[in-house]
């Protein structure tokens, strides 16, 4: 298993005020799996994805990747491994960095050389055209800045995407072609994903198998076919499954 | 008659870099019926909700060759006569509830403040009536939601708070824009069941302005579809899957679906012909 989510627990706060975001998680990702975490919010879903990332205070359990339990503090190689899509392209980018000083970012920490290829190829890789490289985020539309995000995220050549609700931000249409592009980038690339939304349709079509999260637990945990067979056994996963009812085929 | 009466209705705000044209000459009525107006972001959805209740400020511009309601002119109407139709027979719920409900007063006061100042009601018979109303969205406690802050509780209850909130003075026309987009999927079948219920009861004409083509399928019984400020169909809910125009067909095909395809979802191409 690449990634193994070990009876993780995430605890903000002490004592009295204490909230348990995350409480007993267990599951794995095999390598080049596309696993989703599906919740409302409140959840604990986001939670996990930050844990892994080390920006969560953990309390319990154990985050392993490759066998290998992860370290207090992450390190550089860390981030070569595994990088983060966050969910508001208009919060996750420096208004103040053009695109090219954005993408460049990461090559500078981790001293890469060949800067202007390899900015170049990113935004050909995720479909920016290339007279974009010198705008500002304010100048780009929401599925434009969602692309460098994603373009970010691949600058290291990670192994695995941590997806937090990649597409909530982002219109219908242009939510259909970035969910193509990752589709299109995990195969070339022979990437591992870990999705979190709340939408059950893009679960649906973007993961193998999927976790249901409420009040910091896993309910259920189901592959795509026993979601759409409507094989869900716990009543919360079916509840979730008719509320989505509008995005059934 | 129609309830409302919109013809060739444009907006369009002054900007530095030229007029930027948000509606741009739409026409439609609204009845005792649920109308959906659907678009993307810019397709000048909201701008309509709120020109209906003048709430377009300088620098936009509102015209319409006709925008009547119950047969009184809007745009005719004086700001003081226009605020006693806003809220009173004409109300609206907004998005999110964080950003709607004044933060820095109880529940209870803004529920309450309409009816103390406009009808001049005394405080223990506006609490009574206003707790009454939060039942009526099935807010049990509705004493101690009247004493909590808008940040104390969760989106799906502030929702339901400012659906009580503009149901109280008994409106005839209600235009919810995007009501449920900032809730959870099971708090978003609740509420719009409660909205459902309370708007067939008191007999209201909805306007539902959201961005998601099937949920409004399944909740109107009338939509229409707007693309860069135009109105580019109009069908009936339960014609949706018969929609003409690539932009509907299009925008219906992109959604991705539990049990769908696994294949690449088919994108909108836009056509320059549908902006005109």
């Amino acid at each position: 298993m690449l990634i193994e989510i070990d009876d993780l627990s995430v605890t903000f706060g002490k004592g009295r005020d204490a909230v348990q975001a995350v409480r007993g998680v267990s599951f794995a990702v095999p390598a080049r799996e596309s696993y989703g975490i599906v919740g409302e919010s409140g959840s604990g879903k986001s939670t996990i994805l930050r844990a892994i990332c080390g920006m969560a205070p953990v309390t319990g359990g154990a985050i392993r990747i490759d066998g290998q339990v992860l370290p207090k503090r992450r390190s550089l190689a860390f981030s070569r491994r595994i990088q983060m899509v966050f969910q508001d392209p208009y919060a996750s980018l420096h208004p103040k960095r053009s695109v090219d000083a954005t993408l460049a970012e990461p090559l500078a920490i981790h001293r890469m050389a060949g800067r202007d290829e390899r900015v170049v190829r990113a935004m050909q890789d995720v479909g920016l055209d290339p007279r974009f490289r010198f705008r500002f985020p304010h100048q780009l539309s929401g599925g434009q800045r969602q692309r460098v995000v994603i373009a970010r995220a691949l600058m290291l050549e990670p192994e695995i995407l941590l997806l937090d609700e990649p597409t909530s931000a982002l219109d219908a249409s242009v939510q259909a072609e970035v969910l193509n592009l990752l589709s299109r980038l995990r195969e070339e690339r022979a990437l591992t994903y870990l999705m979190v939304s709340h939408d059950l349709a893009v679960i649906d079509h973007m993961c193998d198998r999927l976790a249901v999260m409420k009040d910091g637990r896993v309910v259920e945990e189901l592959d795509r076919a026993a979601l759409a067979g409507g094989g869900a056994r716990e009543p919360y996963t079916q509840a979730l499954f008719k509320a989505s009812e509008h995005e059934t085929t | 008659m129609s309830l409302l009466e919109v013809e060739n209705l444009r907006v369009a705000f002054d900007t530095e870099s030229g007029p930027v044209e948000a509606v741009r000459g739409i026409s439609f009525g609204v009845d005792r019926e649920r109308v959906a107006i659907v678009g993307e972001s810019g397709s000048g959805k909201s701008v309509t909700g709120r020109s209906i209740l003048r709430l377009v400020r300088p620098p936009g511009r509102v015209e319409a060759d006709t925008m009547r309601f119950d047969g009184q002119d809007l745009l005719a109407l004086s700001e003081r006569r226009m605020r006693a139709i806003r809220g009173q027979r004409i109300a609206m719920v907004m998005q999110d509830p964080k950003f709607a409900l004044n933060p820095v007063m109880t529940i209870g006061d803004q529920m309450t403040e309409g009816l103390r100042h406009r009808e001049r009601m005394g405080r223990r018979k506006a609490t009574a009536k206003a707790i009454d109303m939060l039942a009526a969205v099935q807010i049990r406690d509705g004493a101690r939601v009247m004493r909590a802050y808008p940040h104390e509780m969760s989106g799906g209850m502030g929702q339901r708070v400012m659906i009580a909130m503009m149901l109280i003075p008994d409106p005839d026309l209600l235009i919810a824009d995007e009501p449920t987009s900032a809730l959870d999927v099971t708090v978003q079948a609740e509420v719009l069941a409660i909205l459902d219920d309370l708007v067939k009861e008191r007999g209201m004409g909805l306007i539902f302005i959201s961005h998601d083509l099937r949920l409004v399928s399944r909740f109107c019984d009338r939509v229409l579809v707007m693309y860069l400020g135009q109105i580019v169909e109009r069908l009936d809910a339960r014609d949706l899957d018969a929609a003409q125009h690539p932009y509907t067909r299009g925008l219906l095909n992109c959604l991705p679906s539990i049990g769908g395809e696994r294949g690449a979802l088919p994108v909108l191409q836009r056509e320059a012909s549908w902006a005109e």
